[in-house]
């Protein structure tokens, strides 16, 4: 009897101790936790406080004086005469209007407050109405990038450094005068590139990506799923399946620019497909998502019951019919998901692209599988080495987007395995 | 190793020399009174042989799991096999309809007939075989789809049915055959994981007479059943005897002693007796069939 409590009393004891180092493994579990999210808020934040500007835009609305006097226009019908004729100058003297005390001496730094592409904006505007010659319109135009991240980040030193104190003066004037307005910016979500922050956009680069995991899309999962299919099921287990398997796993662990490489001496080199087209983008990209599709759907393949197919073989399926009718359903909501998450992988990826030339500067939205294109991580890339500071914000605005992609696919991807999973 | 309690009164224990310690030596000497490819009893019985077996041996890798084993299985017979786990009874009865093939290290020698025909033979095509030697697991396994899908897969694949129609009676007549169509018919479109455990079994029998085998095998199709579905289950297989010929493996004495023609007793890889089942059950043949029947071990 004594033993029994002696034996008791020192579980007694040694519970506490226990309990305390559960405590503490608990402890270290939510720490970790707390690092993780906390980085992730961090970086929320940071990407958020500084993009949501470039979300904006900075406007003038000016009241034109379409004179044809100053514009050396007598026909906008006439392309020779448009080519020929001011724009700039009915534009500078719409914001000397609105400017009380302005001189003729201040018309240069008058002028830097629009817009470069502002006049080009007038003239394609003339062109299309012809009729509006020497009439007077309320018209919108972008203001100058400059004065563009100045109205936004107001009291902010480090945005105001390219303005002299006086053209922040008329800033915050025009400002609150109604002429410099800010507003939803259609421009970044409709145009491509420009070296011009204020006229820069997003689309050409969205446009590639969709074009460039298309491509990927369209070989990697088929070409994935065959290899995973045929080397769990049908390929004899020696040593040459031994090999493919190890090499199918190193080369999930290949760094990505290697992958970029291979495409520039394969696909561009001796093959001589053109530079900068999401067609060997995304043949470079299949390259680097194959392993991991072919390894999750391999492991989908390996998760379904064994139970299933003995069932089918029992009723004489033959091999291809086991796979078809009952493996392949199966296993199709990891194969979708792994292929998924390869692809979001492949969405985010920089560096092989850069090596077959998606680094280049393309202003126009690509229209198909072989114009040039860059993609939204380069351009990423691409502002966030620009030195203009309007492309700050515009950078941390396309990364926002960018984000919005891969969070939209995983979350495809969850959605898809859970619909999947029900029916079967 | 305590096995008084089983040992008690039983009159059958005079016939043996067995005591506690004996059975123990029994149990740990793999071969212990059993000579290698003699089988007690009456292995070749079967007036109209089904299969004809014929020292059969199995290998894992460098395990051999059957050891010389030779047994005729008549036709519209059901044998049962039965002996202690690892016994390869289950190994066995996969021979049959070539189960093994998809473990890569199992190799299979002798020679294994059906109706004069060479299961594994080169040229014997697989599909075929287990369209004519039909299988029920021991754990139910019904696919993830409908009560009727279920059924009609395997008419469906050998093209059985040309219509609709044909596959309908195709699928209610094997139900009806399994006993459950009264309990589905009026659900035929709902998922088949949702039954219970006995309605599933009695689904996979369903499913695997659809395709009207000559034989069925049954790998302890009662094991993961509660009693009131395995005498089902049971009344369903002597209801099945009279047109298939069943081979089933158990773990359960009474159930062999309950549905089987003749019974098997293997152990340790060897084919030990086999007899009428109402001999092997009073009067076994061989002291090991009596130890394990005894419940000496196993």
């Amino acid at each position: 009897m004594t033993e029994h409590l002696s034996q008791a009393e020192i579980v007694r004891k040694s519970l506490k101790k226990r309990y305390r180092k559960e405590k503490r493994f608990r402890a270290y579990g939510i720490l970790a936790i707390m690092i993780a999210l906390s980085a992730l808020l961090i970086l929320f934040t940071d990407i958020i406080s500084k993009g949501y500007s470039g979300f904006m835009k900075t406007s003038l609305n000016l009241e034109v004086v379409l004179d044809g006097e100053v514009m050396y226009l007598d026909d906008p019908t006439d392309p020779r005469q448009i080519k020929m004729a001011d724009f700039v100058e009915p534009l500078v003297q719409a914001l000397m209007q609105e400017i009380p005390g302005v001189t003729d001496a201040n018309r240069e730094a008058v002028r830097k407050l629009i817009n470069p592409y502002a006049s080009a904006e007038l003239r394609d505007v003339l062109k299309e109405n012809p009729d509006w010659l020497n009439t007077t319109r309320e018209m919108s135009f972008l203001a100058h990038s400059d004065v563009d991240v100045y109205s936004k980040h107001a009291g902010d030193k480090a945005y105001s450094i390219k303005l002299s104190p006086q053209q922040q003066e008329w800033v915050d004037m025009l400002k609150a005068k109604g002429v410099i307005e800010t507003s939803f910016n259609d421009v970044f979500f409709k145009g491509g590139d420009s070296r011009d922050p204020a006229k820069a956009g997003i689309m050409g680069a969205v446009v590639g990506s969709l074009l460039t995991m298309f491509v990927t899309l369209v070989l990697s999962f088929p070409i994935g799923v065959a290899a995973a299919i045929y080397l769990e099921e049908f390929a004899p287990k020696n040593r040459l399946t031994d090999f493919i398997e190890v090499n199918i796993n190193n080369l999930a662990a290949v760094p990505s620019i290697i992958f970029g490489l291979l495409g520039l001496a394969v696909f561009i080199n001796l093959f001589g497909m053109p530079r900068s087209v999401p067609v060997v983008g995304g043949m470079v990209l299949t390259l680097m998502t194959l392993p991991t599709i072919i390894i999750s759907s391999r492991a989908a393949i390996k998760s379904v019951p064994p139970s299933i197919r003995e069932a089918a073989e029992g009723i004489g399926a033959s091999k291809m019919q086991v796979v078809l009718h009952h493996v392949l359903p199966l296993a199709m909501p990891g194969m979708l998901t792994g292929s998924i998450i390869g692809m979001a992988q492949a969405l985010g990826e920089t560096a092989p692209l850069l090596l077959i030339g998606m680094v280049a500067f393309i202003v126009d939205v690509p229209g198909g599988f072989f114009d040039s294109a860059t993609v939204l991580p380069v351009q990423v890339f691409l502002w966030a080495g620009s030195p203009e500071l309007a492309f700050i914000e515009r950078a941390s605005a396309a990364i926002m987007v960018l984000l919005s992609f891969l969070i939209g696919m995983n979350a495809l991807a969850i959605w898809l395995r859970k619909r999947l999973e029900r029916r079967w | 190793m305590n096995m008084t309690a089983t040992l008690g009164d039983n009159a059958a224990m005079t016939k043996t020399t067995a005591s506690a310690t004996e059975s123990t030596a029994i149990e740990s000497s793999s071969d212990a009174g059993i000579e290698e490819g003699k089988t007690v009893g009456k292995p070749y019985a079967a007036k109209e042989p089904k299969f004809k077996l014929r020292d059969v041996e199995v290998f894992y890798g460098a395990d051999r799991a059957i050891k010389n084993v030779s047994l005729d299985i008549g036709k519209n017979e059901v044998i049962a096999f039965i002996g202690p786990s690892g016994c390869g009874k289950s190994t066995f009865l996969r021979c049959l309809n070539r189960m093994n093939d998809s473990i890569d290290i199992c190799k299979v020698k002798g020679s294994l007939q059906l109706d004069d025909q060479d299961i594994y033979d080169p040229r014997q095509d697989v599909v075929e075989l287990r369209a004519r030697v039909g299988m029920v697991f021991q754990k139910p396994n019904p696919f993830p789809k409908s009560i009727y899908d279920n059924v009609a897969y395997g008419p469906r694949i050998h093209g059985l049915a040309n219509r609709k129609s044909d596959l309908d009676e195709i699928v209610e007549n094997s139900l009806r055959k399994a006993g459950l169509w009264d309990e589905v018919k009026d659900r035929l479109d709902s998922t088949a994981t949702g039954m219970s455990g006995g309605q599933q079994q009695r689904l996979c029998i369903a499913r695997t007479i659809a395709v009207n085998p000559e034989v069925v095998l049954m790998d302890e199709p009662c094991s993961a059943l509660d009693p009131i579905a395995t005498a089902k289950v049971e009344e369903l297989i002597s209801e099945l005897s009279e047109s298939y010929t069943i081979v089933i493996v158990t773990h359960s004495m009474q159930q062999a002693s309950r549905v089987s023609d003749r019974t098997a007793y293997f152990h340790l890889g060897h084919l030990v007796e086999v007899n009428d089942t109402v001999k092997v059950f009073t009067a076994p043949e061989h002291h090991m069939t009596e130890a394990y029947i005894t419940g000496r071990f196993g």
